[in-house]
C-alpha cells in the first residue's frame, strides 16, 4: 500500500515537472480579452496594468466600459467568477468613434500627441496635427489636454466594408407579419 | 428590408409529417382491433383528448401560441404510441396519467417541440411501468384465445371500472404475453421446444400479435416510401436484433428463442419504425443512426434475455437517448473538399 | 440530350424552373436612358480610382475609373456624354447603403472611342493580361472577380483544363441561356482565346440538360474545335464552380485551395464572350444581358448598358403587374431584396425578379427545429446545417467555425427543405459576418497593444537618455569633458538612429 502510494507520488511529481506546459501567464490571457483602447476609464493607466490588477485580485472584472457587458462576461469565464454587468461608475459603453482635429483651430502645441496612448496623432511643434484614423481607438485622452478644444469624437458609421448581416429575429408571433 | 432568401420553399410542414406517421400507424391499429377488440380505440381516444388539453394548458402557462404547437401533431404521435404500448384493458387513468407525464416530463420540461432529450412516449411508458408494475403487465388475451367470450362492451367496462366485471371474466381476459411466458417458463427450466407448443404461439411469435406486427411493418414501409424516415434506423435495429438473436439461438437453441420470434414479437416492429425514428431524440447523422439502432437492438435483446423485464425497448431507448449528443459529435460525415 | 456525366454530389434540390417565362422573346436592346449611374464599386477588391471630374466629356468606351492595384477592375463609359456629378447613390446591395457613383448624362450620339482590337495571337501572355486589366471585365456570373487575375498564373502552376460554366442552375434566370442561343459563336471564340491564354490542354463546357436550344447552338459553334460540351442533370446548385468541376471531372476541390491550384479554371459564358469582344473587337465591358422576369407584363432578356436605372428596365418589360413593387436581384434561392426601383444596373446584376404574393408567398411561421436532418440530406457541400444553425442561433461562433461554417456557399438548399420554415441561410450569413467582424476587431486590438507598448518603451528610453545627459553635464569639467561630451552625444545620437532603424525593421 505505502509502496504503491510512494510510486504513484513519484510518477505524478515527475510528470508535473517533465510535462509542464508553459502556457500564457494569466496577465497575458486577461490582456488578450481587453479591447486595448488604453483609455484609463477603469482607473488604471492602460489595459496591461488593469489586466495585472485583475490577475492579482485587486480590481473587479466589470470596470472596462469599451469592453462592455460582453467583455465582462468573457473575463468572468476566464477567471471563473460570476458575471457582473458593467459598473457604470467607470463609464458607459459608447459606439465606436474616432477623434477628429479641426485643422482650422489647431495651434500645433503637441499636447495631444503626448497624451495619445497609441501614438495615433501625427504632427510636430508648430506643425499641423492630424489623427491617424485607422489607429485611433477612441479613448478620448486627447480631448482634455487640447488648449483650444479643437478635437471632437466622431462616431464611425456603417459603410460597405463594415456592414454586417443582422441576427435574424424570427418569432412565431412575429413571422405572420413578415 | 426583408432578405429572406430563399424565397421559395418546398417542404412538408411538421403537421403533414406527423399526419403521415399517424396514417402509417392505422394498419397496425386496425389489426390490433381485429385481434384484441376495441379497447385500444378507447385508449387512443383518451390519450388524444388528454394530450390536446394538457399541451394547451402548458402552452398557456408558457405564454406561447397554442394553435401552431397543437396542430403540429407531435403530441398526438407521442400519445398514440403510448396508447399502443400499454395493455388495452388498463384502467382509463393509466393512459391519462401516462400521457400527462409524457407531455410534461418528456417534452415541455425540456423546452417543448424540438428540445426534448428523451423520447416522450418512452418516458411516459417507463414511469408507468415502474410505478404500476402489476397493471402494466396485465395484458389482454387475444380474442380468438379467450375462454369466456368478452364483448366490446365488456372491454370498455373494464377500462373504466374494473369492478364492473366478474372475477372470472377479468381473469379470462388477461394472460401472459408470449415474451413474458417464455421468460417465466425458461426460468423454470422448461425447454424451448415445449414452450413453443403452447397455444399462445402462432407461426413465428404470439398468435395474433404477429399479425399486428405485420400491420406496423406495412406502415413502416409506407413511411419509408414517403421519405418520412430513412432506412438506416429500422434496418440497423432489425438486422442487429435478428443476427444477435440468431447467434444466441445457434449456440443454445433450447434456451434462446429463434431470431424471427424476437423480431416479430413484443414491440420490435413498432420500435424499429416508429419509436427510435423520433427525429428530436435521435441522432441526425446517417452513421450515427446505424450505431444508435444497433446499440438499441443489442440492449433490447440483453434485457429480454437476461434482464428483469420481459420487454426492454423503453429502457434501451431511454439509455441510448442519453448517448445521442456523443454519437452525433463522433459521426460527423466527411465534408465536400475535406479529407 | 444525353447526359454524359457519372459524378453526383450529395444533396441538391430541384425547384420549379420558371425559365420559359423569359425565353419567349429574343434579347432586346434597351434604348439609351436619360441618366447612367456607375458605382465605383462593382467588383471584388479595391474600389476603382476616378479619372474624370464633373463637366468632362467622355466617349463611349472611355475609361472613367482606373483599376487600383491588382485585384481591381476599371470602369468605362457605356455611352458618350457628359459627367454630371460624382455623388453617393443607393447601390443594389442587401445593405441598402449608398456609395460613390459617377453619373453620366448621355448626349445620345453614342460615339465610340477609337476601338483598338488586340491581335491576341501575336502578343505574349503577360501583355495580354495587362491589356485585359484595362478592359474592366469581371466575372459576369455574379462573382464579379476581376478576370485578368484569374488568367494570371504562377510559373510553377499550370492550368490543364478550362471549364466554361453554362449551367445557370437557379430558377428564373435565363440570361446565359439566351446568350448561348443567340451568340454561341462569340462564346466559343472567347473560350478558345481563354484556352490559348491559359495554355490549357482541354476545354469543357458544362451545361444543364434543360437548355436544349442553347446546347444545339453551342454544339454547332464548337464543331470544328476541340471544345467538349458536356451535359449535366438539372439540379440546383450545379452551377456552383466547385460542384460543376466535380460533376464534370469527379475532382473535389479541397476547401482550403482554389481550383486553379488543381490546374482547373472556371469562367462563365458571358465572361468569355466579353473577353472575345474586347480582344477581337476592342470593346471594353460596358453592357451585359439582364433577365427581367416575375410579375411584369412581358418578361424577357435585355442587353443593358451598365448604370441604367432599374425603372427603365421594368418599363421596357411592360411594367409591373402588382402594386407591391418589391424586386429581387438574382434568383429566388440566393437573391436579395433591392432597396428601391431606382438602383443602377451593375456588373453583378444578372436577373431581377418582380415579386408577387403568387410567385413568392409570405413565409410561414417559424417552428423550432425538429432535428429531422432533411437539411443535411440536401446540402451540396455535405455540411450539417442543423448543427451550424444551433451554434449560430446561440452565438457560439467558434464552434460554428469549427463545424466548417465558412464552407457554406449560402445556396439555400437547406432552407428550401426545412419543415419548420427556419431561415437557415440568414443565420449563417449573420454568423459569418459576425466572425469576420470579431476577427477584425481582434486584429485592431493587437495593433493598438503593440503601439502602446512601443510608446511606453520609447518614453522609457527618452527618460534614460535625459538622465544620462544630466549626469554627464554634472560630472563634466571644461574642455576635455566638453570634447568628450560632444563625442558621446554624437555617438548616442547615432545609436538612437540605429535603434530606431532596427525597431522599424522589426515592426
Amino acid at each position: 500500500m505505502i509502496f504503491l502510494a510512494i510510486l504513484l507520488g513519484l510518477v505524478l511529481g515527475y510528470s508535473a515537472i517533465k510535462f509542464k506546459v508553459d502556457g500564457d501567464p494569466m496577465v497575458a490571457r486577461i490582456d488578450a480579452i481587453l479591447p486595448q483602447t488604453q483609455c484609463g476609464q477603469c482607473g488604471y493607466p492602460g489595459c496591461k496594468p488593469y489586466a495585472t490588477a485583475i490577475a492579482k485580485g485587486e480590481a473587479d472584472i466589470n470596470q472596462c466600459p469599451p469592453g462592455g457587458d460582453a467583455g465582462a462576461k468573457a473575463l468572468a469565464e476566464l477567471m471563473g467568477v460570476e458575471f457582473k454587468p458593467l459598473n457604470e461608475e467607470h463609464g458607459i459603453q459608447k459606439p465606436k468613434s474616432v477623434a477628429l482635429i479641426d485643422e482650422s483651430t489647431c495651434i500645433g502645441c503637441t499636447l495631444c500627441i503626448q497624451a495619445c496612448p497609441v501614438d495615433a496623432i501625427l504632427g510636430a511643434a508648430k506643425q499641423m496635427h492630424t489623427i491617424i484614423a485607422s489607429e485611433c481607438t477612441g479613448c478620448e485622452l486627447c480631448l482634455p489636454p487640447c488648449p483650444v478644444d479643437c478635437i471632437t469624437l466622431e462616431p464611425v458609421h456603417e459603410n460597405f466594408i463594415s456592414w454586417k448581416w443582422k441576427y435574424p429575429i424570427y418569432n412565431i408571433q412575429k413571422a405572420q407579419k413578415a | 428590408m426583408e432578405n429572406r432568401s430563399p424565397y421559395i420553399v418546398n417542404a412538408p410542414s411538421i403537421s403533414i409529417i406527423m399526419l403521415k406517421v399517424l396514417l402509417a400507424l392505422i394498419p397496425g391499429i386496425i389489426l390490433y382491433v381485429y385481434v384484441f377488440g376495441l379497447g385500444v380505440i378507447i385508449n387512443i381516444l383518451l390519450a388524444s383528448i388528454t394530450v390536446v388539453l394538457t399541451e394547451s394548458a402548458i402552452l398557456t402557462i408558457r405564454k406561447l401560441p397554442i394553435k401552431p404547437f397543437i396542430l403540429d401533431g407531435s403530441g398526438l404521435v407521442a400519445a398514440w404510441l403510448l396508447a399502443l404500448s400499454i395493455p388495452s384493458i388498463a384502467p382509463w387513468w393509466i393512459i391519462v396519467l401516462g400521457t400527462i407525464l409524457c407531455i410534461i416530463f418528456g417534452k415541455h420540461l425540456y423546452g417543448g417541440l424540438g428540445y426534448n432529450l428523451f423520447n416522450p412516449a418512452m418516458v411516459g411508458y417507463a414511469i408507468l411501468l415502474i410505478s404500476f408494475p402489476s397493471i402494466m403487465t396485465h395484458w389482454q388475451t387475444p380474442s380468438n384465445l379467450m375462454i369466456v367470450d368478452a364483448s366490446w362492451l365488456d372491454q370498455i367496462k373494464v377500462i373504466f371500472n374494473s369492478n364492473l366485471l366478474s372475477k372470472e371474466t377479468l381473469d379470462a381476459m388477461t394472460s401472459a404475453t408470449p415474451l413474458d411466458y417464455i421468460k417465466t417458463q425458461l426460468s423454470l427450466n422448461q425447454p424451448l421446444a415445449t414452450i413453443q407448443h403452447d397455444k399462445i404461439f402462432g407461426f413465428v411469435s404470439g398468435r395474433g400479435l404477429e399479425l399486428i406486427n405485420l400491420g406496423y411493418l406495412a406502415g413502416g414501409l409506407y413511411m419509408l416510401k414517403e421519405k418520412i424516415i430513412s432506412w438506416h434506423l429500422p434496418v440497423a435495429f432489425l438486422s442487429t436484433l435478428f443476427f444477435s438473436a440468431w447467434l444466441f439461438n445457434f449456440f443454445a437453441p433450447d434456451t434462446f428463442a429463434s431470431p424471427l420470434f424476437h423480431v416479430m414479437s413484443g414491440g420490435s416492429i413498432l420500435c424499429a419504425f416508429f419509436i427510435i425514428t423520433d427525429p428530436v431524440s435521435g441522432p441526425t447523422t446517417p452513421r450515427g443512426k446505424i450505431y444508435f439502432g444497433t446499440a438499441i437492438a443489442l440492449l433490447v435483446l440483453i434485457i429480454r434475455l437476461f434482464g428483469g423485464y420481459p420487454e426492454g425497448i423503453a429502457f434501451a431507448v431511454l439509455l441510448l437517448n442519453i448517448c445521442v449528443p456523443l454519437i452525433d459529435s463522433l459521426t460527423q460525415p466527411r465534408i465536400f473538399g475535406h479529407k | 440530350m444525353q447526359l454524359n456525366n457519372i459524378f453526383k454530389f450529395n444533396g441538391g434540390v430541384q425547384p420549379e424552373e420558371n425559365k420559359t417565362l423569359s425565353t419567349g422573346l429574343p434579347i432586346a436592346r434597351l434604348p439609351i436612358p436619360k441618366k447612367l449611374i456607375l458605382p465605383l464599386r462593382q467588383h471584388v477588391g479595391q474600389v476603382a480610382k476616378l479619372k474624370v471630374k464633373p463637366g468632362d466629356q467622355v466617349l463611349k468606351g472611355q475609361m472613367i475609373a482606373e483599376a487600383d492595384g491588382n485585384i481591381s477592375a476599371s470602369i468605362h463609359a457605356p455611352t458618350s456624354g457628359k459627367i454630371l456629378k460624382i455623388s453617393e447613390e443607393i447601390l443594389p446591395h442587401p445593405s441598402g447603403l449608398p456609395d460613390f457613383c459617377i453619373t453620366i448624362e448621355p448626349d445620345f450620339e453614342d460615339i465610340w472611342i477609337e476601338k483598338k482590337p488586340i491581335s491576341w495571337k501575336k502578343i505574349g501572355r503577360a501583355q495580354l493580361i495587362e491589356a485585359l486589366a484595362q478592359s474592366g471585365i469581371v466575372g459576369l456570373g455574379g462573382a464579379v472577380f476581376p478576370t485578368h487575375m484569374k488568367l494570371k498564373i504562377n510559373q510553377n502552376q499550370t492550368i490543364h483544363t478550362l471549364v466554361i460554366n453554362a449551367a445557370e442552375c437557379e430558377p428564373f434566370i435565363t440570361c446565359d441561356d439566351m446568350l448561348m442561343r443567340e451568340r454561341a459563336d462569340e462564346i466559343i471564340q472567347g473560350a478558345l482565346i481563354t484556352q490559348t491564354i491559359l495554355e490549357a490542354k482541354k476545354c469543357v463546357v458544362g451545361i444543364e440538360n434543360n437548355k436544349i436550344e442553347a446546347y444545339e447552338a453551342l454544339k454547332k459553334a464548337a464543331q470544328k474545335t476541340s471544345i467538349e460540351i458536356k451535359v449535366v442533370p438539372t439540379l440546383y446548385p450545379s452551377g456552383d464552380a466547385k460542384r460543376l468541376i466535380y460533376l464534370l471531372m469527379g475532382i473535389e476541390t479541397p476547401n482550403d485551395k482554389r481550383s486553379s491550384d488543381l490546374g482547373i479554371q472556371v469562367f462563365n459564358v458571358a465572361t468569355v464572350a466579353a473577353i472575345y469582344r474586347y480582344l477581337e473587337l476592342g470593346e471594353p465591358s460596358i453592357n451585359r444581358i439582364v433577365t427581367i422576369t416575375g410579375a411584369v407584363k412581358t418578361p424577357q432578356n435585355f442587353e443593358v448598358l451598365f448604370g441604367t436605372p432599374l425603372s427603365n428596365l421594368i418599363n421596357a418589360a411592360g411594367g409591373s403587374l402588382t402594386k407591391q413593387k418589391k424586386f429581387i436581384m438574382g434568383g429566388p434561392m440566393m437573391g436579395f431584396d433591392l432597396p428601391s426601383i431606382d438602383v443602377p444596373v451593375t456588373k453583378a446584376m444578372n436577373c431581377v425578379i418582380e415579386s408577387s404574393p403568387e410567385l413568392f408567398p409570405a413565409p410561414k411561421p417559424v417552428m423550432p427545429c425538429i432535428r429531422c436532418a432533411r437539411c443535411a440530406d440536401a446540402c451540396p457541400v455535405n455540411l450539417q446545417p442543423q448543427e451550424l444553425y444551433w451554434f449560430s442561433k446561440s452565438s457560439q461562433l467558434e464552434k460554428a467555425r469549427e463545424y466548417n461554417l465558412f464552407d457554406c456557399i449560402e445556396c439555400g438548399c437547406c432552407s428550401y427543405v426545412c419543415p419548420s420554415n427556419i431561415p437557415l441561410v440568414q443565420f449563417y450569413r449573420y454568423a459569418k459576418s459576425e466572425i469576420i467582424a470579431q476577427d477584425k476587431s481582434k486584429e485592431a486590438a493587437n495593433t493598438a497593444r503593440e503601439r502602446n507598448e512601443f510608446r511606453l518603451a520609447r518614453m522609457e528610453r527618452e527618460k534614460k537618455e535625459r538622465a544620462e545627459r544630466h549626469a554627464q553635464k554634472a560630472l563634466g569639467a571644461q574642455d576635455k569633458e566638453a570634447q568628450d561630451e560632444k563625442k558621446s552625444t554624437i555617438a548616442a545620437a547615432m545609436e538612437r538612429v540605429k535603434q530606431n532603424q532596427q525597431e522599424n525593421i522589426n515592426n
